[in-house]
């Protein structure tokens, strides 16, 4: 044990360290004990950064069709070729038709191999919406040749350009879902914990009668009710807002209850005591206390949205084409000869899961680490 | 018991009352009434009407009544005559429409629940009793793909599996030959074979659930005092685990009943549509579609209906097994 000048013993520096950090250090000393839980958050933030930058790291645009290109299979980039290592290259696809069911067949041609490029010239895009480039992270060179990483659709467009650009829409719908909820579930469970009485009685009984409508025919007639003709990018506002109209009762119920719980510790009492004005204790000494679980909740409630939105898409009645999102993307998959002939029209699904894991992973050790004065 | 039972009864009225109310409102929302609704379809089968027409009709089935006029008109007719009003695009009473597809959808519903507790329970115990071994950890990764796979994308999956691997004929109930064939026992063998998948697919989602509230149930109870008491007395781990903590822990399972029956619909709606089952899902969405409003509205109540009282169920079974709840 260290000695100081004076001559007092201090304790070990990391327990003094444990002794004296922040709630919110605690909190990420616990977090980052979950292994799964960090991994997710990485992974959530590159596939976040992606989405955002889904124009520059794709290499064409979504709408681009290719007539000669149709139901390609994926493309593997590759470093060795005839058992030499190079720079990164694909091999040329060679398009025939099978002579007996008139069927269009692909065929790596493995003399011809095309150098990948970082940062190619393509076709031109405004990024981020502001400035004019036609810069892409990667690309091939060769005019009659495409990457195309996860293969191309019915139209011969690139699938992992419209993945990304799909990430864009399913993404944001989720978080704004969730925000939307949030502000609902805040504002209702709030009052619902803090005021008690008929207040509570009443919120409940809506909180019950919502949760007790099935969701996805609720969520089927609403969203139905939606004029074709409105602008996809305003039914996909009205979407993730109907999403979020049945979602709220869950962050209302873990807001409620903290509430509750929070309404006779001590410290509430002393500010109350001591003459705070109501809107000064709710916000400046119980919501700071409950912030780590709400963050928790929402993290969780984030993947609802998505499947929401994914399987309404899907069914055609959340966002229609041209708007690119998972669901819309799914519609392809849709029937068996597809994907029997095209396997790779189901990785938008693929995306939906790993990111739907993701989300749930990256909740539940928010969750256990919400309390660090836990155990 | 009784006053309870009763209490909970007068409880699902209003809720019942409002649930009908916005289904009525979701088939007023689109634009546009029956009748240019009905106007279209004549003009698209060479017919018309004029505007006068039109209005001779609104007048004459009250469309131009205030909205809660025309609801009390619309439910009075359920609740009395059980007449849910015309469907459009079938040209037939909604009523005749909807009956052997809800039966179904209740059927596979029910089934697929049995088989979730079915799966839960026995695994939930397991995983718990013998908690961080190889199984209990290949359970929890079940539990998670479970709660992260779209239904849709799963029935889409097994659906392909057993199309090329197992060279199954899937989607629907039956296979064509046996559509209108007399019941004997290929033909029944023919319905199993097709309604696992369903079945399957919808008992998937929930026991990835129900398995992780079971297991952290039986955490919660398997340390407590009264199971080591149980032990000491000399019982055999099997009458201690199923005798006592599995009770307990079964509680919430009760609760949850009623969540999972609307859970169930839900995921039928969108299973049926990808699986072309004979259920409630594929035509409501379609109804949903093509805005024929009275078919989609009826089946949004009746569903609610069913919800409503599979809530009620569940409250109380959960009294008549929780003292505490019945007498709070």
């Amino acid at each position: 044990m260290a000695v100081d000048p004076i001559g007092i013993p201090v304790k070990s520096s990391r327990e003094e360290e444990l002794y004296t950090a922040k709630p919110w250090t605690l909190i990420w000393w616990r977090f980052r004990q979950h292994k799964l839980a960090v991994a997710s958050l990485i992974f959530l933030v590159l596939t976040c950064l992606s989405a955002l930058f889904a124009d520059f790291i794709s290499p064409y645009t979504p709408g681009s069709i290719d007539r000669l290109n149709t139901f390609a299979p994926p493309r593997a980039i590759r470093v060795i070729h005839d058992g030499q290592l190079r720079m990164p290259f694909i091999y040329a696809l060679a398009r025939t038709r099978d002579a007996d069911t008139a069927r269009v067949t692909y065929e790596e041609d493995t003399s011809r191999p095309i150098a990948v490029h970082l940062l190619v010239r393509g076709e031109r895009y405004r990024l981020l919406g502001l400035f004019e480039t036609d810069l892409h992270l990667f690309g091939v060179d060769d005019p009659r040749q495409r990457i195309n990483l996860l293969g191309t659709d019915a139209l011969g467009r690139d699938m992992f350009t419209r993945l990304l650009y799909g990430g864009r829409i399913t993404l944001s719908a989720g978080l704004i879902g969730v925000a939307f909820s949030f502000i609902l579930g805040l504002a209702l469970g709030a009052i619902s914990g803090y005021y008690g009485g008929w207040l509570d009685v009443g919120i409940q009984r809506l909180m019950e009668f919502i949760r007790s409508v099935p969701t996805i025919p609720l969520w089927m007639g609403l969203a139905a009710a939606l004029p074709i003709v409105w602008d996809p990018l305003f039914v996909y506002v009205l979407i993730t807002i109907i999403l979020s109209l049945i979602g709220w009762t869950h962050l209302a119920r873990v807001v409620r209850g903290r509430f509750f719980s929070l309404k006779t510790e001590d410290y509430v009492l002393a500010a109350r005591l001591s003459g705070a004005s109501e809107y000064r204790i709710v916000t400046k000494h119980m919501l700071p206390a409950m912030t780590s679980y709400i963050i928790a909740a929402m993290t969780l409630a984030v993947p609802e949205m998505i499947l929401g939105e994914t399987a309404l898409s899907f069914l055609g009645l959340g966002l229609r084409p041209p708007v690119v999102s998972w669901g819309v993307l799914l519609q392809d998959a849709q029937n068996l000869r597809s994907i029997s002939l095209a396997p790779w029209l189901l990785s938008p699904g693929v995306a939906v899961v790993l990111v739907v894991l993701a989300f749930n992973f990256l909740g539940d050790g928010l969750r256990d680490a919400a309390d660090p004065y836990g155990r | 018991m009784a006053g309870f039972i009763f209490r909970r009864i007068l409880w699902a009225i209003p809720t019942l009352i409002v649930v009908s109310f916005i289904s009525f409102v979701i088939i007023q929302l689109p634009p546009g009434d029956y009748v240019t609704a009905y106007a279209a379809q004549l003009r698209h089968s060479g017919d018309y009407i004029s505007l006068e027409q039109e209005a001779l009709l609104r007048a004459q089935m009250g469309l131009n009544d205030p909205m809660i006029v025309q609801y009390w008109r619309w439910i009075t007719n359920i609740v009395l005559y059980g007449n849910f009003g015309h469907s459009l695009e079938w040209n037939a009473p909604v009523s005749s429409l909807i009956w052997d597809r809800l039966g179904l959808t209740l059927a596979i519903s029910t089934l697929s629940m049995l088989f979730t507790w079915a799966i839960a329970i026995p695994v939930g115990v397991y995983a718990a009793t013998r908690q961080y071994s190889v199984l209990d950890y290949v359970f929890t990764i079940f539990g998670f793909l479970g709660k992260g796979v779209p239904d849709f994308l799963l029935a889409l999956i097994l659906m392909w599996m057993a199309f090329a691997w197992l060279n199954m004929d899937v989607g629907g109930l039956l296979s064509p030959r046996y559509q209108n064939a007399p019941w004997t026992i290929d033909k029944v063998i023919n319905l199993l074979s097709h309604l696992w998948i369903p079945v399957v697919v919808l008992a998937t989602g929930g026991a990835a659930g129900l398995l992780r509230v079971m297991r952290a149930n039986m955490l919660d109870e398997l340390g407590k005092p009264y199971v080591e008491t149980a032990y000491a007395q000399g019982l055999s781990e099997r009458q201690v685990v199923w005798g006592y903590p599995v009770r307990v822990a079964l509680n919430p399972f009760i609760s949850t009943v009623g969540w999972a029956l609307p859970a169930l619909f839900s995921g039928d709606v969108i299973t049926a549509v990808v699986l072309n089952l004979p259920t409630t899902g594929p035509l409501l969405l379609q109804a949903l579609k093509m805005q024929d409003m009275y078919l989609a509205g009826s089946f949004i109540l009746i569903l609610s209906v069913f919800t409503v009282i599979g809530t009620l169920i569940s409250d109380i079974l959960l009294a008549w097994s929780d003292p505490r709840i019945r007498y709070s």
